[in-house]
């Protein structure tokens, strides 16, 4: 059971008081209804899935109730940062970040 | 005496303390202490088992965690049976029956063993071919045979009586292994002052020190140091010492699992104790001290009982006082097996010879053999074994050939070398390395923290791995704050011992088509792996799973090894590059009684009750389960059946009026300066024109433009709505809002509460609805004019306050009733007085079913799956055209959405009124097509409907509005039923009565 920091409770509380909602850092287009086909695709349908440092949103569901953004690993499931929900992707320690994914 | 075999003077039982146990109805006598394993030896029985898939005679390969042969049922009584335990791990009791396994009609004959003589076709991967045609017959005739044959125990008839605990705990060094090295490194850590674990499965700390017996520590014996050792540290108050805790999983951030077996070796336990214990670490540093496990050598008819690795011969004399054999034999690759021999030697048991395959075995070894008079064949293999139940003798020839010699022996004792037991390293995700040196994997570098000490670490030394253990140990507590301090242990008189061999020995290789086995537990040998190899499995993990090599319970312990080296030798490649396959958890088999714990019953699934629940059940309820609710469901009266209820409450609600049950409804608060212009974005529909005290069916998409859910809302003031949700989808809706207010419209100021429990609900419909509650409610104008359909008030009903509104999902005129949850049930009682003398009834969720659809209202998720847009649903109304943004508007706007040939929402009538469409039943046009046919939709509701006189459905049809009266066909398995599509409103087709 990983243990995941509440950048908003600001304690390392067990996995099982929060849910997993999805890649981070994809905002909703604000002209929602002018973009094309393609670019909603790209917005709704397609994630990046990446082997290593993946950016990603969890809830604090049964405590605070707020979303936030972490920075994980997905090969090695290690957390490398946890940040409130609107904040810009962290700067990553050099070599820590996949070829893909992050850059993006 | 307890058993023939018990050595006076040897082992470290109590001859006094004599325990009773009965193997397949047998009475035997064992000490305490003993394990099962021993005690059965003592009394010369070598028998065991019978073998997974060829039934063969096994006896006991081990006498510890990695036994794969001698797997036992043991039973306290009904309910506590369990089977495939360990008799190398269950300690004997009092009483304790033990039965054996995998054999039919008994242990010494077996009708199974029949499949040990049609071997060739159970060759390896002969599930996948010889059985995959005709399917059919996999399921009638194969697999239920091959399951019956082998099969692995029997499972409990009856529901598990015990009871399991569970505790969390926090340490600062987590030790796992109480051999020398977990000792030590306990000892080390302790001293600084940090918090420490200490667990070993074993029943006694010591690990290998209990049967080496040539070691003494600090100047006493091995075995008495680590006793001390254990004690002493068992005192303090920073140790907590476990012992018979196994740790199965090693989990992300230092989150260990470890299993604590209370009362499984008690003749007689208090009835508050819990049968295990799971502990669920989390360590701050973890120490693996897991030392290693003896392999077997793999040769021909390597697998009779009596022939058994070095180590637990040893084990049996120097722990249990008990000899294997009265005419022992030894094969070996390595050094280890001669300090058995001499141990048995010394005992007083005849040690026939030592066939060892080397050459040159470890310095001494052969002047002590010469010393106490053993024969040594060196460069020699043991090439074959006879014996029936047991092993009787071994055949041994020259490396490189010759002539055979027959040695007569009624135990074998073998060792190729010593596996280290890295399981609990890579299952903390580490990287295992090769080692050619010593042609072993060893831990590579630690992903968590995490530090391996010892013979798992391949440190075989004694006094390298206890100063590795203490430094270890020191560091640990440093990572942790604590401040350093020094311990000095000194240990010697250990055997530096050399050699191993990985694979097939003389007689099995390539060339051979003997049974030389690898995996005792799933009866896989040499010749299976290389037959695996030339099918073209290349990779170890593809080999794996076409043996089923290492996949028994027993995970390979002593097989993954000896498997990995012949397929390497097959594929002609170092074992390296042929790769280790990966450890698990859990390290041994844990029960489920364990893992599940308290969460059994209603700590598994509970059971949500609404305010009303104890009424429905004095008033005869048939309840259903909805999600983890209980809902009314029916309300049978003498002499009805489902069927006869149903049709009553349907009639009733239309004829007068009927109590349901809402409260189960999700509902969430809606608040603030902004709640109009949010949920303007959650909802299809305009709510900005909504006025205070009107309701509004609203409609909720996914940003796909796929229905999400739907309910009433109504609006309680300019800056609060009352949102309903569908029973199953509160808590999604909520977090579904959640989500957007938070991270894409956190500019709105509102509040979301959750307030789905703090309103008890009772919907009153029918024509006498009003009439029902009128004389309760107070501060409210119920008239139609004052209070229209679709509209909400805030008053007060029998006294306490309620918010009433004025809905129908039954198409008649009808309220429902909010009143706070405590109040909910007086509130029932009232409505109820006034109800019942009108001719009201009470309904259940099924008529509820029926009256809804009788008026074409949807369910969410019943006649909507996730791919059905509102126009599909024929809701297209209910989607606001002026607005700007809505979540789902861009979806809804996909080509695919928008394109014809959709599947749309209509009414089916059945020709005959009388027939009844079963739900999820397909649509085709033409009947008479071949199959597969091409399917037009399916059936979502269906229903027999009292008020129509017809049974009525609506389905999921394509294209399905413009078909309006046109025929359609639903095949069933023995029949077609013909169905004319119709509109979905049945009843009521004006809509006139909601506004009676
Ligand atoms: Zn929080």
């Amino acid at each position: 059971m990983l243990l995941i920091h509440c950048p908003y409770c600001n304690e390392e509380r067990p996995e099982l008081e929060f849910r997993h909602a999805g890649e981070a850092h994809i905002a909703r287009p604000t002209n929602i209804t002018a973009i094309s086909d393609e670019e909603f695709t790209q917005f709704f349908f397609l994630r990046d899935n990446p082997k290593g440092i993946a950016f990603e949103r969890w809830r604090h569901m049964h405590g605070c109730g707020r979303f936030f953004n972490a920075v994980r690993d997905t090969v090695t499931d290690k957390f490398v940062t946890t940040y409130e929900a609107g904040q810009p992707r962290p700067d990553l320690p050099a070599g820590g970040e996949n070829e893909k994914g992050a850059g993006k | 005496m307890s058993g023939a075999n018990r050595i006076a003077g040897a082992g470290r039982l109590t001859p006094a303390k004599k325990v009773r146990f009965s193997f397949d109805g047998e009475i035997y006598t064992a000490l305490e202490g003993d394990t099962l394993a021993s005690a059965l030896l003592a009394n010369g029985v070598h028998l065991m088992g019978r073998s997974f898939k060829y039934h063969r005679p096994r006896g006991v390969l081990g006498a510890g965690a990695e036994e794969p042969n001698a797997l036992m049922g043991i039973e306290r009584d009904a309910s506590r049976q369990q089977p495939n335990v360990r008799a190398t791990v269950q300690e004997v009791f009092e009483g304790m029956t033990a039965v054996s396994q995998n054999r039919w009609p008994s242990l010494a004959f077996d009708v199974g063993s029949v499949n040990n003589l049609l071997s060739p076709i159970f060759a390896a991967g002969f599930y996948y071919k010889t059985f995959m045609w005709p399917k059919i017959a996999w399921e009638k005739l194969y697999e239920p045979i091959i399951r019956g044959a082998a099969g692995l125990g029997v499972a409990p008839a009856s529901a598990d009586t015990d009871h399991y605990s569970s505790r969390y705990l926090h340490a600062d060094v987590l030790i796992v292994g109480g051999g020398v090295s977990g000792l030590s490194a306990a000892l080390a850590a302790a001293k600084t002052g940090a918090s420490v674990i200490l667990c070993d499965e074993q029943a006694q700390m010591g690990g290998a020190l209990s049967y080496e017996s040539g070691v003494s520590v600090d100047g006493v014996s091995g075995f008495d140091w680590a006793s001390n050792a254990a004690a002493q540290l068992a005192a303090l108050d920073n140790v907590r010492v476990l012992t018979r805790t196994t740790a199965f999983g090693y989990y992300a951030q230092n989150f260990v699992g470890l299993v604590e077996r209370v009362t499984d070796h008690l003749a007689d336990p208090r009835a508050d104790m819990p049968r295990e214990r799971l502990w669920q670490v989390r360590a701050r540093q973890v120490i693996l001290a897991t030392g290693s496990i003896e392999r077997h050598m793999v040769f021909a008819n390597n697998d009779r009982p009596g022939i058994m690795l070095s180590s637990a011969a040893r084990i049996y004399l120097n722990q249990y006082g008990v000899a294997v054999g009265t005419k022992v034999g030894v094969y070996t690759a390595n050094d280890s097996a001669y300090e058995t021999a001499f141990d048995l030697k010394r005992a007083g048991v005849s040690v026939e010879a030592i066939v060892d395959c080397r050459d040159n075995p470890g310095e001494g070894l052969l002047s002590t053999a010469a010393d106490l008079g053993i024969q040594v064949l060196t460069g020699h293999s043991v090439v074959d074994t006879k014996g029936a139940r047991r092993v009787s003798s071994m055949i041994v020839e020259r490396n490189g050939g010759g002539a055979r010699q027959t040695f007569a022996v009624d135990a074998l004792i073998m060792s190729a070398g010593w596996t280290p037991s890295v399981h609990l390293y890579s299952q903390s995700r580490g990287k295992v390395v090769w080692d050619d040196g010593t042609q072993r994997f060893l831990p590579g570098e630690c992903p968590q923290d995490c530090a391996s000490v010892g013979a798992c670490n391949g440190t075989d030394a004694l006094q390298a791995s206890i100063d590795e253990a203490i430094a270890a140990g020191v560091q640990a507590a440093v990572d942790c704050g604590k401040k350093p301090a020094s311990t000095v242990i000194t240990g010697e008189g250990a055997g530096d011992w050399t050699g191993g061999m990985a694979g097939s020995a003389a007689g099995a290789g390539a060339d051979t088509t003997v049974k030389a086995f690898v995996d005792f537990q799933n009866d896989v040998t040499a010749k299976d792996i290389r037959l695996a190899v030339r099918e073209g499995m290349h990779s170890i993990e593809h080999v794996k799973r076409f043996t089923t090599n290492g996949m028994a319970s027993d995970q390979g312990k002593t097989s993954n090894i000896h498997g990995l080296a012949i397929a390497a030798e097959a594929l002609n490649r170092e074992i390296p590059q042929v790769g280790l396959t990966t450890f698990r958890a859990p390290y041994t088999p844990v029960t489920f009684g364990s893992i599940v714990n308290h969460g059994r019953g209603g700590l598994f699934d509970p059971a949500r009750k609404t305010p009303f629940h104890d009424w429905e059940e004095r008033h005869g309820a048939v309840f259903e389960d909805v999600g983890q609710w209980k809902r009314a469901w029916y309300y049978p009266r003498v002499g009805e059946d489902m069927h006869a209820a149903v049709n009553r409450e349907c009639r009733t609600v239309r004829e007068s009026a009927g109590l349901f049950d809402a409260s189960t409804l999700g509902k969430i608060e809606v608040v603030g300066p902004d709640a109009a212009q949010f949920l303007d974005l959650m909802y299809t529909n305009g709510w900005s024109k909504l006025k205070p005290g009107r309701c509004k069916y609203g409609i909720m998409l996914r940003e796909d433009g796929f229905i999400y859910d739907d309910g009433v809302v109504a609006r309680i003031a300019e800056d609060r709505f009352h949102v309903t949700t569908t029973t199953g989808g509160a808590p999604r809706v909520l977090h579904h809002m959640e989500d957007y207010l938070q991270t894409e419209f956190p500019h709105l100021n509102v509040w979301l509460t959750s307030s789905s429990e703090q309103w008890a609900v009772i919907a009153v419909q029918g024509p006498k609805a009003r009439e029902i509650i009128a004389p309760l409610v107070e501060g409210i104008d119920l008239s139609s004019e004052a209070m229209p359909h679709m509209s909400a008030r805030e008053g007060r009903i029998c006294g306490v306050p309620t918010r009433l509104f004025r809905v129908s999902f039954t198409g008649e005129a009808g309220y429902e009733i909010n009143v706070p949850a405590n109040y909910g049930p007086a509130v029932w009682d009232a409505v109820w007085a006034q109800a019942e003398p009108l001719g009201a009834c009470v309904y259940g969720t099924e008529t509820m079913h029926v009256l809804r659809a009788e008026k074409g209202f949807i369910i969410v998720g019943q006649d909507t799956d996730g791919t059905v847009t509102p126009h599909d649903a024929g809701l297209g109304w209910a989607i606001a055209k002026s607005k700007p943004d809505y979540v789902g508007i861009r979806g809804l706007m996909r080509p695919d959405l928008m394109a014809d040939g959709r599947k749309q929402l209509i009414g089916l009538k059945t020709k005959d009124p009388n027939t009844v469409l079963e739900e999820g039943a397909q649509i085709v046009a033409d009947p008479n097509q071949p199959v597969p046919m091409t399917m037009l939709g399916h059936v979502t509701s269906s229903y027999w409907s009292q008020n129509c006189g017809r049974s009525i459905a609506m389905a999921l049809l394509v294209d399905g509005r413009a078909k309006m009266g046109q025929t359609f066909y639903v095949p069933m398995p023995d029949h077609t039923i013909e169905v004319e599509v119709s509109s979905t409103v049945f009843f009521d087709e004006k809509g006139e009565r909601v506004n009676g």
